[in-house]
């Protein structure tokens, strides 16, 4: 049902290069655009020449085999790369139409803009109340602290299960529940997009399926990037899917971008279609 | 919180990614403050190594040869027979390494590959504790204890002997060896272990003829820690070793002896401090520089042995 | 038939086998040797325990609270360590108020700020061979930088810079161990959320560290609290000395310490100074036991936490 009513959407923006690579946007719809991005680390490239858009208030899935690099690529787009010290990139990621390498830009910023949620649900060892208020309080919040944490742990789907212990630790819910958590951490600073680096990947089936839920709802607010290696949840839970893979020289590349639906029904490229079908990866 | 439905700007500038400036200003200061922590290890060995090597190089400029080699160390009469203070620490960091390798090895085989978890539990802490204590308790130990009631009770021998303070120093050492051997046999992978029970190997087999030959470079480091530690130890041997004021050059470990680290502190605990004849305090420095020389190669050895250790798992 | 008597002695041979294992002499040999040299290294503690306290027992039950309360005499039935209580403590204030700070930020600068870069590589070899220097030597480099150079003299104040220096590179590599046991997801995730550096380290990265930063810190006090070597070298009085003050008028005057006393009574030949050095080791003894127990206990609890 879900998957319906994303490729409903996907056509109305309609994108303006259908069929041949790169799928664009219009101007205002696009948050950011990557041109000939390519990710190092020292010498080795993890990325190789990537240009894409991704559209505003929908969910853009990244898949692709393991080790394309679908989590460098994620993390190039809030500058989480920045803290392994051997990383770089050449080419550009625009953001709003600003360049987030460029001088004068700071990565703190980026990052309180551009939320993540990571692969392992990591709440800090803190109580739940304290988890979500660390973002806002550092970045200087002077609103009600009580009713942003309640908003957040609301939004975030999480607040019926947790409105009685929050001083408990945040470490002691579920893994799905401290997923959830750390959604509404990233909720709370108020961000513009949010980055979701497999987060799923360390849930049972049930958590899973909350999250995915959790995520079209917040699609209304939010523009989404969510890395996954799990082609069902590509398919059930995005707007736009792009597929990478590793070429010979070990770096990830884009094969290719399109609306969900499209690109797994009438995949554009053979390497796409062999790995959708399962024949690699 | 309104901000979530308002219309954003679509269009952003440089200026909307940044962080406030007062911010931005700490973050600065503050990583500022930790570089110059940092540095401060920079200018503590520069100040050891000028300061050693200056006066060690006056020492060498000035001194008569004629006086390097001569019956003994006696600075304040201007006699500096080298080899007095150096074999007198050689022999000691022998006699201490004769007891410190059997103990610590030993030791360092049981815990990695005897002990039980919960033995383990109760002997590492108090091998930790043998660690702290302070070489000048164990100097009070040699000579009220070691020296009379093993030394003395063998051997014709007086009170201050070599023997005694090597002894000491090699209760001092036995501690590190022993974590250090322990350390590397427990970055044996288990894997090697399994292999060799899966062979049918007994624990005898398995420890003696696997994890020991695949832990043998952070066994040497350990032992070469160990020399390192024992010709740097100052407090045994000035206070058991009985040479004071200077001595005679002397191999025997049933007799007094001189150590290069004993001829410091008795040159500077002399009444009159580090004076005395024109270069005694020169003297002094070069052998400080001398022994910084030999600690600080072993050292090297030691580490580069250890690398081995984790290069290879 | 033969091949019936083949298959039981086959069978039997298994059972020996199996059963077998505990009756390998050689075995035993080993192991026996192995667990002796542990336990020789861990009875010497038990026989310099027992036998420091037999020989402090006559001052420790004659006269305890007059022994600690006492100045340093030449007359051993009046002597006492209060100038040494005094030193000792004041020093290991000088240490922590220097090396904790400084050895703290080091660490924090070498594992959460700076990049692999040659300096810091450098300064992080430097600081393992700090470690490694022989205590006598920084004696050495107090004498002429902090005693000769800025002319402090033999004072108080010199042995606890020179002490300070010492500790130093101990306090940043346990510091440092203790940081690195930080997990990364926890960065990740204060960074993630618009995190300064800064705001990481104080929040989630040092509360984390905590329990770690600490038994190293204690650790490395109790080790300045022992030294004695580099504190001949910057004028700790062994002999008679009458200043008695509170330890701020102390920091510009002669000085000793508990282990320096414990030094210049080990030296006497008569048994009362004997057991005046004894006295003073179970006062030593017992604040580094205490601080290592301490610190063994603490780390055991924290790594049950985490």
């Amino acid at each position: 049902m879900g998957a319906m009513s994303t490729t409903d959407e996907a056509e109305q923006i309609a994108p303006a290069a259908a069929g041949g690579p790169p799928m664009t946007f219009d101007g205002d719809q696009v948050v950011f655009e990557l041109d000939d991005l390519s990710c190092y680390y020292g010498d080795f490239r993890a990325v190789r020449e990537i240009s894409l858009q991704v559209p505003k208030n929908k969910i853009t899935a990244l898949i692709g085999p393991s080790g394309c690099g679908k989590s460098t690529l994620l993390r190039s787009f809030n500058r989480m790369n920045d803290l392994v010290d051997t990383a770089h990139i050449t080419g550009s990621v625009r953001y709003h139409g600003v360049d987030l390498y460029a001088d004068g830009v700071d990565p703190v910023e980026v990052r309180r803009r551009i939320g993540m949620v990571f692969q392992k649900p990591n709440p800090f060892p803190k109580s739940i109340y304290d988890n979500v208020a660390f973002g806002p309080r550092i970045a200087g919040y002077r609103g009600n602290m009580d009713e942003l944490v309640e908003q957040s742990l609301r939004r975030a789907a999480i607040w019926d299960e947790v409105k009685d212990k929050l001083k408990s630790p945040g470490t002691a819910l579920s893994g799905g529940q401290q997923q959830r958590l750390c959604i509404a951490r990233a909720i709370a600073v108020e961000p513009d997009v949010i980055l979701m680096d497999e987060p799923c990947s360390a849930l049972d089936p049930i958590a899973t399926l909350k999250i995915e839920e959790l995520m079209r709802e917040l699609r209304e607010n939010y523009t989404i990037v969510i890395v996954t290696h799990n082609m069902q949840q590509a398919a059930r839970a995005s707007n736009f899917t792009a597929f990478l893979t590793m070429g010979e020289d070990r770096a990830g590349y884009l094969v290719e971008m399109a609306a969900t639906e499209e690109l797994f029904t009438r995949p554009a490229n053979r390497i796409t279609e062999d790995y959708i079908t399962g024949r690699f990866g | 919180m309104t901000a979530h439905t308002a219309s954003r700007p679509n269009a952003l500038t440089p200026a909307d990614l940044q962080i406030g400036a007062g911010r931005r200003r700490r973050e600065r200061a503050i990583g500022a403050l930790f570089l110059a922590a940092a540095a401060s290890s920079i200018v503590i060995s520069a100040a050891i190594i000028i300061t050693l090597a200056g006066n060690a190089l006056n020492f060498v400029v000035q001194v008569d040869p004629g006086k390097l080699v001569t019956d003994g160390w006696f600075p304040r009469r201007g006699l500096y027979d080298l080899a007095t203070p150096i074999v007198g620490t050689l022999v000691i960091s022998g006699i201490a390494m004769a007891v410190a390798t059997p103990l610590g090895i030993g030791a360092g085989i049981y815990l990695s590959e005897y002990a039980g978890r919960r033995s383990r539990k109760i002997l590492k802490p108090i091998i930790e504790l043998l660690a702290s204590i302070p070489s000048v308790v164990l100097g009070f130990f040699a000579l009220a204890w070691i020296s009379p009631n093993i030394v003395q009770a063998l051997f014709d021998a007086p009170l201050f002997n070599m023997l005694a303070a090597g002894i000491a120093v090699g209760i001092l050492i036995t501690p590190l060896v022993a974590s250090v051997a322990e350390d590397a046999m427990h970055a044996v992978p288990e894997y090697l272990r399994e292999a060799s029970y899966g062979l049918g190997a007994r624990r005898r087999t398995t420890s003696i003829q696997v994890v020991v030959p695949a832990a043998v470079s952070g066994i040497v480091a350990a032992l070469i820690l160990g020399v390192s530690r024992a010709i740097g130890e100052t407090m045994i041997v000035s206070m058991v070793a009985g040479a004071t004021g200077g001595s005679l050059f002397n191999l025997n470990p049933l007799d007094q002896g001189q150590t290069m680290t004993a001829a410091m502190t008795a040159l500077a605990i002399g009444s009159d401090q580090v004076r005395g004849a024109a270069l005694t305090f020169e003297s002094l420095y070069f052998l400080g520089f001398l022994l910084f020389l030999m600690t600080f190669g072993l050292n090297l050895i030691s580490d580069a042995f250890v690398r081995r250790v984790r290069r290879k798992y | 038939m033969a091949a019936q008597s083949e298959a039981l002695s086959a069978r039997d041979l298994v059972a020996r086998r199996l059963q077998g294992g505990g009756s390998d002499w050689r075995s035993w040999v080993l192991e026996g040797a192995l667990l002796l040299s542990l336990l020789v290294a861990i009875g010497i503690l038990f026989v310099l325990v027992s036998d420091v306290l037999m020989k402090a027992f006559p001052v420790l039950v004659e006269r305890p609270l007059d022994f600690l309360t006492s100045t340093v005499s030449a007359r051993a039935e009046r002597a006492g360590i209060i100038q040494a209580i005094i030193g000792s403590v004041t020093i290991t204030l000088i240490v922590a108020a220097l090396a904790i700070p400084i050895g703290v930020g080091a660490a924090i600068y070498l594992e959460e700020y700076a990049r692999d870069s040659r300096l810091s590589r450098f300064i992080r070899t430097n600081i393992r061979n700090l470690a490694g220097v022989p205590a006598i030597v920084y004696g050495l480099l107090g004498l002429a930088v902090f005693s000769t150079a800025l002319g402090l003299g033999s004072v108080l104040l010199a042995g606890g810079l020179t002490l300070a220096v010492l500790v130093l590179p101990i306090v940043v590599i346990t510091t440092s161990e203790a940081l690195i046991a930080v997990p990364t997801s926890i960065r990740e995730a204060a960074f993630g959320v618009g995190a300064t550096r800064w705001e990481t380290i104080r929040s989630h990265v040092l509360p984390y560290a905590a329990p770690g930063i600490f038994t190293g810190t204690i650790l490395s006090l109790g080790r300045a609290f022992g030294e004695t070597a580099p504190l001949l070298m910057v004028g700790a009085i062994a002999g008679t000395f009458s200043f008695v003050g509170a330890p701020w008028e102390q920091l510009g005057e002669g000085y000793t310490t508990l282990p320096t006393i414990v030094y210049h009574w080990a030296g006497y030949p008569q048994a009362e100074f004997r057991a005046l050095g004894a006295a003073a080791i179970v006062v030593l003894l017992g604040v580094i036991l205490l601080v290592n127990a301490t610190a063994i206990v603490l780390r055991n609890r924290y790594d049950r936490k985490w």
